[in-house]
């Protein structure tokens, strides 16, 4: 995987990853390329498309778009369901997952993703191990709130 | 407010947040991001140490600043000392900062990767992670300097945390994305394939991208990853849904794992081992029968995986292309995917189907479903769906069913969304023309195409059947008497005229015996079109008509009139001006033999690669249709030959502007920019970047020039003026490259690019960034290309230069004069250290002397300047005798410094001969070509030094 953004039908950007290097400029121009182009979609049609010389496989969750961009070799349907998990994962942390969540606790947001993904890759699907990992830094932090006190 | 704040939520943090979020406007958003920032920027300026809270908060808010879209400038030196605190989360927003605000300031790169360092020795696997996530969210070439090394190590450990061995799996994975070469291969490789049989399947999960990605580049290392990535795989498919618990994901076992194996087994041929193939075998029947099965779920999570599952199968059996029944097995299931209600589904098996039609196992199974796409080309409401349509159709295509796939593309046309009509228009013209059984269809089908989408035949397209016409004299009556009854049409397409006006200018005599088009009757349908078409297309008609004088000479005084009259010869266009009252005069003054040569047939072009191919792979980017071809043109070898390369020489390929009339150098002079002066070649049908005009005439001249001075015009015809400026130190070097359009039309497309062969890529480094492809007429671009030196070369580098002209493709290529003695530094030395060094250097190898003529007489300031201009420093007072030259200089590389002593002896009495040695030491490594006093002479160079030897040959022999 290249990159994933997660943007709001309004066009709002709320997360981005990039896992190939590019200036400031030209990710800016490819986010509003991309937005510009899914919003424009329809609900009905089919979640791929071809874009440059990638492939966009996008989904919309409520208000939100998730969209991932990957090589011409990699597999659409398994990144469909790299962005449900991220969902349910974030679904799980928080409860019910909205879109505010996602705004006022965007670090969280980041922290869970790179549990799940590094590099552009799956690192681990196990939901629980995911969420461990992350309830473990939670608490990791709360131990050392008693320690300083 | 948040519904949710888990952890320590920053308070600060969220107010800011609700603050930015009930901003009316941009304005009022900009206003309060200036304030928060102003109030950061004097909290980290502050006499007050902030504690680290604090500083977790500012540089949290900075981060939610960038990311909403401003830039900052400041707080990654705070963000750096977040990562040396001992708290967990304040380290975690220092890496998160870092990891999405990555500066390549060198301080702080040391900095950080001095942090990472620490992390990576705590042995806490806590604080590994987040330093492994960190390197891999970066991914610099600085981090993998630092970590390449280490992380192996910590991959293969063997007490690291299953959770550290993921991240480092993957860490290192990014690292050798965009650094291979300080990835070292080792001992670790053969560990990390064991890590298929890790109990832990997230561990499996990520060594699997590891290896695959290795695998690619170092097949034969991996080898041994195929046995067990199939134990793996096929312990995973018979697996019940339950076994694998937490990596079950709706009753699908383990879809990444599958999916990431199936990759890593794409990229190794069928296994050899017949238990291993057998095994494999086993499983991807078992994958395709459990397509066949009921859901276990109405979720369309189940139904994801298991068919991501599916099509990477699929896509493996069409990678092995060895087993016919699987590949029928896998045509069929994809058939059934065709219909089916999901579009996501449709969409990727008509992809899918694309690369089986290539398989000459299952090509005929693809071809039964041709209704069915035909179908979806015309149904379906999603146009990235139809577009998958049309690719499948251009890949399911062969002689038995051209003919409909054409038709049915065509007809599609009509209606088809502009954002893919040209690719459609692209697709037919191939088709038409590699299955064209007769001609004359291939001739209705691109006319068809004019009539139904003239806006998007590019000029390729239209080059194409002119280049058909001429070659083949079984078709130009047809294609005449089409032409002719096409352009009968009221409103006709400019492409048409064009067509039109070459071909009838061609053979327009073929159909003149019929009264119906008589050569009156040509002429007069033409000119009825001149006035409405642009500038380029009247042009052409123009060079119809000289073509008509000499074919019909009844029209001849019809003609000249038109060309006499004033909206031709005072057109404020210069080139139709000129053509006009050159075509009249040679109408006038040449006799009829002469008018008979001049304007004769034009000659059959070479064959050559379609350019519409060339254009088609350009737009679908190279990987895509390149493998479809070759596997096409393998299979369709019976049919029409298929495209050839193209011959390097365009010489036989008439200039643009000179179009019909192909006269070289015959007389009178040549409209437009001829191909035989000012060394500019033009070669209209093959517009692809692959193609590289040869070097200019003229231009090894203009390159020798350059070889003692750096400033200077490198080229120059009538359109494009090339000049340089350049300077050297040491083994660097910058070069100002200055591109003039000396016309007042603008150059479109202007692409210059340098060209490197693989020998001289990796001895001399070349950075430069692409120019404005839009050059004002009138206007300079300038380019600057960085120079770096790694070793010692012999070759220039190239600079091709491509670029729309009046819309003719222009094409030139010059060498560049960089050459190894740019790089040379003049070097001081007494006449005792000379000769002593000199003397050393007697070996064969380490000496080079050439005796030469000298072309001018010999001029001691001239001469010294030469010298100087070729980068030695000249040695007064060295040589004993005061009529030799002696310099000295170290040639600077990246890699190497090579030492040079040269001596340059003019023979007066021989009349003005000279002799010149030039001598070198230990291996010879490379010839330089070397221009000094208007000679080629000789220069060798070598690793440490060259020196001159006193060898003194007789004038004369």
């Amino acid at each position: 995987m290249q990159f994933m953004l997660l943007f709001s039908r309004q066009g709002k950007l709320r997360l981005q990853k990039w896992y190939i290097s590019l200036s400031d400029k030209e990710k800016k121009k490819i986010t509003r390329e991309l937005v510009q182009t899914i919003l424009a979609r329809k609900p009905k049609m089919c979640n791929f498309l071809e874009w440059r010389d990638l492939k966009i496989v996008y989904k919309r969750y409520a208000s939100l778009y998730f969209c991932c961009a990957i090589e011409d070799q990699e597999n659409e349907l398994i990144t469909l369901e790299i962005i449900h998990r991220y969902v349910e994962l974030l679904d799980k942390y928080f409860g019910s997952v909205c879109e505010l969540d996602i705004i006022f606790n965007f670090e969280k947001a980041y922290f869970i993703l790179d549990e799940f993904l590094l590099g552009g890759e799956v690192q681990e699907t196990s939901k629980k191990n995911v969420l461990k990992a992350i309830e473990q830094a939670d608490l990791l932090q709360e131990y050392f709130h008693i320690m300083a006190l | 407010m948040p519904a949710v704040s888990k952890g320590d939520g920053m308070r600060g943090l969220a107010v800011f947040i609700s603050d930015i979020r009930n901003c009316k406007s941009k304005e009022a958003e900009i206003k309060r991001i200036n304030k928060e920032l102003a109030n950061i920027r004097s909290k980290f300026k502050g006499d007050k140490a902030l504690d680290g809270y604090s500083k977790k908060k500012y540089v949290c808010k900075l981060l939610f600043i960038f990311l909403l879209g401003h830039d900052i400038d400041f707080g990654h030196m705070e963000a750096v000392n977040l990562l040396s605190s001992n708290r967990y989360t304040e380290k975690q927003i220092g890496y998160l900062f870092i990891s999405v605000l990555v500066n390549s300031n060198s301080e702080l790169i040391r900095l950080i990767n001095n942090a990472i360092k620490n992390d990576l020795a705590s042995r806490n696997p806590t604080f590994m992670g987040l330093a492994l996530h960190c390197i891999a969210n970066v991914g610099s070439r600085e981090m993998a300097e630092a970590f390449a090394g280490e992380i192996p190590k910590i991959l293969v450990a063997g007490d690291t945390m299953d959770s550290v061995k993921q991240s480092a799996a993957l860490c290192l994975l990014r690292l050798y994305r965009t650094s291979p070469d300080l990835v070292p291969m080792g001992d670790w490789t053969s560990r990390v394939v064991h890590l298929l049989n890790d109990q832990h399947l997230g561990v499996v999960t990520a060594a699997t991208s590891l290896i695959t990605t290795l695998a690619q580049k170092n097949p034969e290392e991996f080898k041994t990853s195929v046995s067990l990535a199939v134990s793996r795989l096929s312990r995973i498919v018979t697996s019940a849904s339950t076994d694998l618990q937490d990596y079950t994901y709706y009753f699908v076992p383990a879809p990444w794992l599958s999916v990431k194996l199936l990759r890593l087994l794409q990229c190794y041929p069928p296994p050899e081992d017949p238990a291993v193939r057998g095994r494999l075998t086993e499983c991807l029947e078992t994958i395709l029968n459990k397509a066949q099965e009921p859901p276990k779920s109405k979720k369309v999570q189940h139904s994801n995986a298991k068919n991501a599952v599916l099509f990477e199968a699929i896509s493996l059996i069409i990678h092995h292309d060895s087993e016919p029944n699987l590949l029928v097995r896998a045509c069929n299931q994809l058939g059934q995917f065709l219909q089916h209600r999901e579009t996501n589904l449709r969409y990727l098996a008509l992809e899918s189907m694309c690369t089986l039609a290539s398989s000459e196992f299952s090509h005929e199974a693809v071809k039964t479903h041709i209704e069915t796409v035909i179908n979806a080309l015309k149904t379906e409401r999603d146009v990235s769906v139809r577009q998958r349509a049309v690719d499948l159709l251009y890949a399911m295509c062969d002689r038995s069913n051209a003919q409909q796939i054409v038709a049915e593309m065509l007809s599609y046309l009509e209606t088809a969304d502009y954002s893919i009509r040209e690719e459609i228009v692209l697709k037919v013209a191939i088709l038409a023309e590699k299955y064209a059984v007769d001609y004359t269809w291939y001739v209705d089908t691109i006319l068809n195409l004019i009539r139904i989408a003239g806006d998007y035949v590019s000029e390729e397209v239209w080059y194409r059947v002119i280049q058909i016409v001429i070659n083949r004299d079984d078709v130009q009556g047809y294609a005449a008497k089409t032409v002719f009854e096409a352009l009968q049409a009221p409103a006709c397409h400019e492409n048409l005229v064009k067509v039109g006006g070459y071909i009838l200018g061609e053979f327009g005599n073929l159909i003149a015996g019929d009264p119906r088009s008589s050569p009156l009757i040509q002429f007069n349908l033409l000119h009825s079109k001149f006035h409405l078409c642009s500038v380029p297309t009247r042009a052409l008609l123009l060079s119809t008509y000289i073509k008509f004088v000499n074919l019909f000479p009844e029209v001849k005084t019809t003609i000249q009139d038109v060309l006499r009259s004033d909206s031709q010869l005072k057109n404020a266009d210069v080139e139709l001006q000129q053509r006009a009252v050159e075509y009249l005069r040679l109408s006038t003054v040449a006799s009829t033999d002469i008018l008979a040569t001049v304007l004769e047939e034009m000659p059959p072009f070479p064959e050559r690669e379609s350019s519409i191919l060339a254009k088609l792979k350009k737009k679908k980017g190279p990987n895509t249709v390149t493998d479809l071809e070759d596997a096409k043109r393998e299979r369709s070898a019976d049919v029409n030959g298929g495209p050839e390369p193209a011959p390097a020489s365009a010489a036989s390929t008439p200039s643009p502007s000179a179009d019909l009339l192909g006269l070289g150098a015959a007389p009178p002079a040549p409209v437009g920019p001829p191909p035989s002066s000012g060394g500019l070649l033009v070669d209209v049908f093959s517009d692809s970047p692959s193609a590289v005009a040869p070097l200019a005439p003229g231009s090894e001249d203009n390159f020798a020039r350059f070889v003692c001075k750096n400033n200077g015009v490198l080229f120059e015809n009538q359109l494009l003026q090339i000049g340089l400026k350049s300077e050297f130190r040491q083994n660097l070097g910058r070069m100002f490259i200055f591109y003039g359009n000396k016309t007042s039309t603008q150059f479109l497309n202007f692409t210059p690019t340098l060209i490197c062969s693989d020998d001289l890529q990796t001895n001399l480094s070349l950075q430069t960034k692409p120019v404005d492809p839009t050059v004002d007429g009138g206007a300079q671009v300038q380019q600057v290309v960085n120079i770096e030196c790694v070793s010692d070369f012999t070759e220039a580098p190239v600079l091709n230069i491509q670029f729309r002209y009046g819309g003719t493709f222009q094409n030139v290529s010059v060498k560049l004069p960089i050459t190894l003695n740019k790089f040379f530094q003049p070097t001081e030395m007494a006449s005792q250290d000379f000769f002593q060094r000199w003397k050393q250097l007697s070996s064969p190898q380490q000496e080079v002397q050439n005796i030469f003529k000298a072309k001018h007489p010999m001029d001691t300031e001239i001469t010294k300047a030469k010298i100087i201009g070729f980068g030695s420093a000249l040695l007064e007072d060295v040589d004993p005798n005061p009529a030799n030259f002696v310099g000295a200089g170290i040639i600077h590389t990246k890699t190497t410094q090579i030492g040079c002593l040269l001596r340059l002896e003019p023979n007066l009495q021989a009349q003005v001969r000279l002799l010149e040695e030039i001598v070198i030491y230990t291996q010879v490594v490379c010839l330089l070509w070397c221009h000094v006093c208007s000679k080629w002479s000789h220069l060798r160079s070598s690793h440490r030094c060259v020196h001159l030897c006193n060898l003194h040959h007789p004038a004369g022999t």
